[in-house]
């Protein structure tokens, strides 16, 4: 994966978000690096995506640092960066999946367009390119290619998460925020959304925070946890350690209340 | 005269108005508020046209208002009126003769000389308006240059109808950094703009918004590499004065299907009627 | 002559199971363990059942967090302790140098045996046709028929799946590995086969530390047996 003497890819410290008198999240701190996939897990009322939004932009934290590993090899301070260097970092080098495939797509253009669009905003002019770099990673992600001019209104749920994951990949970012990526899909459906996870996580060596309260999901796509709870962290490690081995209370209740079929 | 003001507006808004127009003319395509005011006129029918050229008309200025090209139709006819009635300075059909144009929807075909201002009635200036409504946001997508989605516009177009279908207020990036859009005009008109000798000024007074091309200003309709941008072309010349390679406006002559296609640029029509009458004179 | 570590060194290992969620019952599994594996060989652990054995492997894996103690490993030149180690160092260490066979297979849907195997190969850089080449091998080896490759083993037997276990803990060559229990649920045709590769690996050189119920195995595959409660004295 990575040796040593390598920067990490995120670095975060102390990061904290108040809501007024109640706290969102406390004093997170972790290391990224390149390759590999954190997994955040707690209930409703975590801070989990707090967090998430915290990292991802959407939401100025309270205090903390976040440093990002540019392609350069430069170390840029997120929180403090530039609001136009800030979103073409989230255009290029950073993906967001929504746990909603309609808050991460344009539902009022075709399939084709929607993968299209980070390439036409970085400047490629060219319609025939544009169109079959849409149809690779349309392939990427198993659509399949003669749907590139419909609408993702006529996709299903599954489809248009995976549509809104070729979105973002077009660019190849190297950080990918997920926000319970396969909430709100059928169970089968989410097995296939997971295994391409997993597939393009590791063709593509991305990195990836995935939000999720499924531990299922965690145990699937991540190689580390962060264990949340009322804002803070409880537990982090090895995500089979966390999940065999638990050792925070809180922990182990999540652990033995999930239903095993 | 009257009792109104010349031109009808008070000079603090003229001044208000003027200190706009510089900024937009330093900021070739940017899109300045400014304190649209009350005119005599419903939104939609001109008022920012209006407000523009009454705060750079002056006495010696000689005017020339069209509409769809034409010097006589009513809107035409009554703006012409209403500075007439309120600065008294001479007008014209003639567009080489004219020192300033209030232009609805087209510009004219004889090309435009330096020392000459021109005024587009804009609608809506936001290009970014029908893809993205909210005005916060449209701003900031300017002041960051991202315009991706206007492509994306382009995109679906050519994907759907195999070719861009939008045929007026063509979107163009002027002096390589604005997206802007031209007014109504027909796509056909765009190529004027592109380092016009003449100064262009836009105005939008129901969105209270002008912005301007300054003359010799780079002005580009959006294209892609393998569907370049095209005007419209006609089948034939105009049936008055037999013009090719000008706007032509289709007018049905009866209703059994009957047309004709004529000249949208009235004047021009009309003196190169003039000057073929002469020479068979 | 310079000593050369052992490829594990278990040193004073201790491992308590505190259950929160039952009262804070605590469970002492591991008390000043003491373990060292040379390459080369295979040793047996030979407890009786629910002595620790499986959570003796599970810690020096980085499955299972220890309370006390250093679980020393060989990773090339150097020397990694997986207690307290960061867990990316942990996973690079079971990429290349430590492999596990536990006691069932974790079954992804929708992955067909084949990668299953494969992926292990696929981590250390091999191409996906080298890899998949490789694990047909494997498969072949342990008499997985061909037209279950493309499966996914969630309908495979239990026999079928362990089997698939050991390819997979097997296919990458690593230089220590782990066997909980290789053997269970295979019959005598299946459990010869596995012995054959265990045999084989120790022979290139591996480390291996396992627990083996079957006698017959145990005796065939081990150079040593070792308890925990004798090395804790």
């Amino acid at each position: 994966m990575s040796t040593d003497g390598e920067r990490p890819l995120l670095r975060v410290r102390g990061l904290t978000r108040w809501y007024g008198p109640h706290v969102g999240c406390l004093d997170v701190g972790f290391d990224l690096w390149p390759g590999e996939v954190l997994g955040v897990v707690g209930e409703s009322g975590s801070g989990k995506t707090t967090l998430l939004g915290c990292l991802s932009g959407r939401l100025v934290p309270t205090a903390g640092t976040v440093e990002f590993t540019t392609r350069e090899g430069s170390s840029v301070d997120v929180l403090r960066m530039s609001e136009a260097d800030r979103r073409r970092l989230a255009r290029t080098d950073w993906g967001v999946v929504h746990q909603n495939p309609r808050d991460g797509l344009r539902m009022g253009v075709t399939a084709g367009a929607n993968v299209g669009e980070r390439l036409m905003a970085l400047g490629v002019r060219h319609y025939g390119a544009i169109r079959e770099a849409a149809l690779d990673w349309l392939g990427q992600v198993e659509i399949d290619g003669d749907r590139v001019d419909d609408m993702p209104e006529t996709f299903s749920g599954g489809m248009q998460q995976r549509l809104q994951i070729a979105r973002n990949l077009v660019t190849r970012p190297r950080l990918v925020f997920m926000d319970e990526p396969t909430g709100g899909l059928d169970v089968s459906v989410q097995a296939r959304l997971l295994d391409l996870l997993r597939t393009l996580v590791a063709d593509l060596g991305l990195s990836a925070i995935v939000v999720t309260h499924d531990l299922a999901v965690t145990r699937l796509l991540a190689h580390r946890l962060l264990v949340m709870r009322r804002g803070q962290v409880v537990e982090s490690g090895l995500t089979d350690q966390v999940l065999d081995d638990p050792q925070h209370p809180y922990t182990q209740l999540l652990v033995s209340s999930v239903l095993q079929p | 005269m009257s009792d109104y003001n010349f031109a009808f507006l008070d000079e603090q808004t003229k001044r208000m108005i003027r200190r706009a127009i510089l900024k937009a003319v330093a900021i070739p395509g940017y899109q300045v508020p400014f304190g649209s005011r009350e005119m005599p006129l419903s939104y939609g029918w001109g008022t920012g046209g209006v407000q523009v050229t009454a705060s750079v008309i002056g006495p010696a200025d000689i005017l020339k208002v069209i509409d769809q090209g034409a010097d006589d139709t009513t809107n035409a006819v009554s703006i012409r009126q209403f500075f007439v009635r309120t600065t008294g300075v001479g007008t014209t059909t003639q567009t080489d003769e004219a020192t300033l144009i209030q232009t609805r929807h087209r510009i004219p075909e004889t090309p435009l000389a330096a020392g000459q201002i021109v005024v587009f009635q804009v609608p809506i200036p936001e290009p970014l308006r029908w893809l993205e409504p909210r005005e916060t946001e449209t701003r900031t997508m300017h002041a960051l240059e991202e315009y991706g989605v206007m492509w994306v516009r382009l995109y679906e177009d050519i994907t759907r109808h195999g070719h861009v279908e939008t045929a007026y207020d063509y979107p163009v990036v002027v002096n390589g950094r604005y997206l802007m859009r031209p007014s109504p005009i027909p796509k056909f008109d765009n190529p004027k703009l592109d380092h016009c000798p003449a100064l262009l000024l836009f105005g939008a007074g129901r969105e209270k918004r002008i912005y301007a091309v300054p003359p010799h200003t780079s002005v580009r309709s959006l294209d892609f590499e393998d569907h370049p941008f095209t005007v419209e072309t006609w089948d034939r010349p105009c049936a008055l004065c037999g013009a090719a390679g000008v706007f032509l406006d289709e007018i049905i002559v009866d209703d059994k299907g009957g047309r004709m296609f004529v000249c949208s640029d009235t004047d021009f029509c009309a003196r190169r009627r003039q000057a073929c009458g002469a020479d068979s004179a | 002559m310079t000593a050369i570590a052992p490829a594990i060194a278990v040193e004073d290992l201790g491992k308590t199971f505190t259950l929160h969620t039952q009262g804070g019952l605590q469970l002492s599994v591991l008390r000043g363990v003491r373990l060292a594996v040379e390459p080369g060989e295979c040793v047996a652990l030979a407890d009786p059942s629910g002595s620790g054995k499986s959570t003796l492997l599970r810690c020096i894996y980085g499955n299972y967090r220890p309370q006390a103690g250093r679980i020393l490993v060989r990773d090339g030149e150097r020397t990694v302790d997986v207690v307290g180690a960061e867990p990316r160092a942990i996973l690079e260490l079971r990429r290349r140098t430590l492999g596990y066979v536990s006691q069932f297979l974790r079954v992804i849907p929708r992955v067909p045996a084949l990668d299953v195997v494969a992926e292990p190969l696929r981590a250390l850089g091999a191409s996906r046709a080298e890899a998949m080449a490789q694990a047909a091998t494997m498969l072949e080896r342990l008499r997985i028929p061909e037209r279950l490759w493309r499966l996914s083993p969630v309908t495979f037997s239990g026999g079928e799946q362990q089997r698939v276990n050991v390819a997979r803990g097997l296919a990458a060559g690593h230089p220590i590995l782990l066997l909980d229990e290789p053997t269970a649920s295979l019959d005598a045709d299946s459990r010869a086969r596995v012995v054959e590769l265990i045999v084989e690996a120790r022979h290139r050189g591996a480390a291996l530390l396992g627990t083996f119920h079957d006698a017959e195995v145990r005796d065939a595959v081990s150079t040593r047996v070792a308890t925990l409660h004798e090395a804790a004295a």
